[in-house]
């Protein structure tokens, strides 16, 4: 069986649940707590020594880096496909997927959080993270907005769903960002909130989440 | 013809040069001075809307980000494939160009760096940076090992290639990053530097880079 290792709370994890949710997959959920720094565990060095979460793993192959771990799920397990044939949506996929794994998650990880805040104070972390996703999201708006259909580039989900619902969410729920100036992205976070492989994904539904 | 909007010594401008060198395309290069601020000129904008560098434009589409951009190439264009053909090798190169991607030049890029100049302090720009690039390329020693030969995932050029070549340019000649504890990396970029593909695509060969 396919197994995970993923933290509840990781927005690449949340990515790679939703598409191992997508394609039907059934997997084992193995937590490692970032926030205790179990990923430098000897434990999971053995597994993956590169350290990074999320990891797949598969027989004997271990896959880290949600895009490539997505790429390989969508390669070996090519039902449903999460992107579209036609080359232009397929780049527009790819665009809006790396501006939110590049421009926007990596400035708001939890290690450079906690850097900001610790070099020039909690709210300037917030301003930070909101300054980057902010950014991200002004350009997510105007790349989507010729293709955007029931959801972020037609009326199927394809990857650029999978990198925008796990944005979304923290963007929402935990840095509070005032989304009336992104109206389709609002309307696409409130999308992904009626798709059960979505809602499963969730942070708080995880084995690992806290259980208050 | 296929036009690339450009500027001399943008990582992301260059992994796509080298693509098209790889390929064989001709292109049509439209220089942006990225520290004039020109992306964010009405000319540009016009043409790419979310002002992001590199971009290509073919036709009436115009594709931005590196990824989408070397993804959209590689189907249209298919000689000198980017991407093994083998699951696992495509997997590695999918992480070792991510790894570069979203966990090293986000925080070497300007804007960032400036950021955190302005509110931490002047010398925090460097331990930030270099901080940053000693992280992944400890990362991709580990991930590479098994599966580097002449170049970083085989004894053929790869996407993992690519991304790799731009990155150790700027930590070698613009950072001066010590090596010595990444000797496969260093194997790497003295064999990119025999590459004509990868030699016409450096920085101060650009139709932009200053005279001097």
């Amino acid at each position: 069986m396919l197994k995970l290792y993923s933290y509840w709370r990781s927005s690449c994890s949340h990515r790679v649940r939703i598409g191992l949710n997508l394609k039907g997959l059934e997997y084992e959920y193995k937590a490692v707590n970032l926030v205790k720094g179990e990923q430098f565990s000897p434990d999971f060095l053995k597994i993956n020594p590169i350290g990074y979460v999320p990891a797949l793993v598969d027989g004997d192959f271990v896959v880290s880096d949600s895009f490539a771990i997505l790429m390989y799920l969508e390669e070996k397990y090519p039902q449903p496909p999460l992107l579209p044939s036609d080359l232009k949506r397929k780049a527009i996929n790819y665009q809006a997927a790396n501006i939110v794994s590049s421009s926007i998650q990596p400035l708001q990880n939890l290690a450079v959080v906690k850097y900001i805040e610790e070099k020039a104070g909690a709210d300037e972390r917030d301003i930070w993270a909101k300054t980057h996703i902010g950014k991200g999201f002004a350009a997510l708006e105007k790349l989507l907005k010729d293709y955007a259909g029931k959801y972020a580039t037609g009326d199927e989900v394809f990857l650029a769903d999978l990198y925008l619902a796990p944005q979304l969410y923290a963007a929402v729920n935990r840095f509070n960002l005032d989304m009336t100036q992104f109206p389709l992205l609002l309307r696409l976070h409130e999308a992904y909130s009626k798709l059960p492989a979505f809602q499963n994904a969730a942070p708080e539904k995880q084995p690992d989440a806290p259980s208050s």
